[in-house]
């Protein structure tokens, strides 16, 4: 194994564990806006362990997929942010401020 | 160009251990800290500076053209995006609560924001 090889192995290790303790705030999370927060970091982290998969592997079919869930990710949370808003109950006390 | 190789695979092996140690921080903030604004200022690093380190070590190890354009295509569309999706969240934090007054050394919007929509 080379010395990139032997980084990147521990980089994905390292994403892994990092998955796992934003997955523990996701599910735990008191309100919804701490979900949606948690929700991007899943998605970045993601991203960054397939990049480093792409980068351990030298296999490029990856390459696209990350394109793809850096588009949908935004979409997905930026709607959710509104549906969340409009909602009006994202805070802990949920005084019923809506937004719009 | 040969004989660089070896050594453009290291550092961009290292600009992607950078980025995972960025999220490992990230992650452990969210867990942490206290109220939405804290967790989304600890939330939002792996977003943009951890990706883009991610980013730039794929790309100095894959060296293709077409691979590089696309990573940094997904580079600056998040450089782009999280700072529209954290306004959003920081925004309704604030409206509904998600923070503690406690915590904020001063709050420009008091008494500005807080009474309802717009």
């Amino acid at each position: 194994m080379s010395t990139a090889a032997v980084l990147l192995t521990v980089a994905l290790g390292v994403l892994g564990l990092s998955l796992l303790l934003v997955t523990v705030r996701f599910l735990r999370g008191p309100s919804a806006l701490d979900r949606l927060v948690s929700l991007d970091a899943i998605v970045a982290v993601v991203m960054c362990g397939l990049m480093a998969h792409v980068a351990l592997t030298h296999d490029s079919a990856t390459v696209p997929v990350v394109v793809a869930i850096s588009l949908v990710g935004f979409l997905g949370s930026s709607t959710v942010a509104r549906v969340v808003g409009r909602r009006g109950s994202a805070g802990g006390d949920g005084n019923g401020d809506e937004e719009r | 160009m040969s004989a660089l190789g070896p050594v453009l695979d290291v550092v961009g092996a290292v600009l992607v251990v950078l980025g995972a140690l960025l999220a490992l921080a990230a992650a452990v903030g969210l867990l942490r800290l206290p109220d939405v604004l804290s967790r989304m200022h600890a939330a939002t690093k792996p977003q943009t500076a951890g990706l883009v380190l991610v980013v730039l070590g794929t790309a100095l190890l894959l060296r293709t053209s077409a691979d590089v354009w696309m990573l940094l295509l997904v580079g600056a569309f998040q450089l782009i995006t999280a700072p529209v999706t954290a306004h959003l969240v920081g925004r309704l934090a604030y409206r509904s609560g998600g923070v503690r007054p406690d915590l904020l050394h001063r709050d420009d919007l008091a008494g500005r924001e807080r009474p309802g929509p717009e």
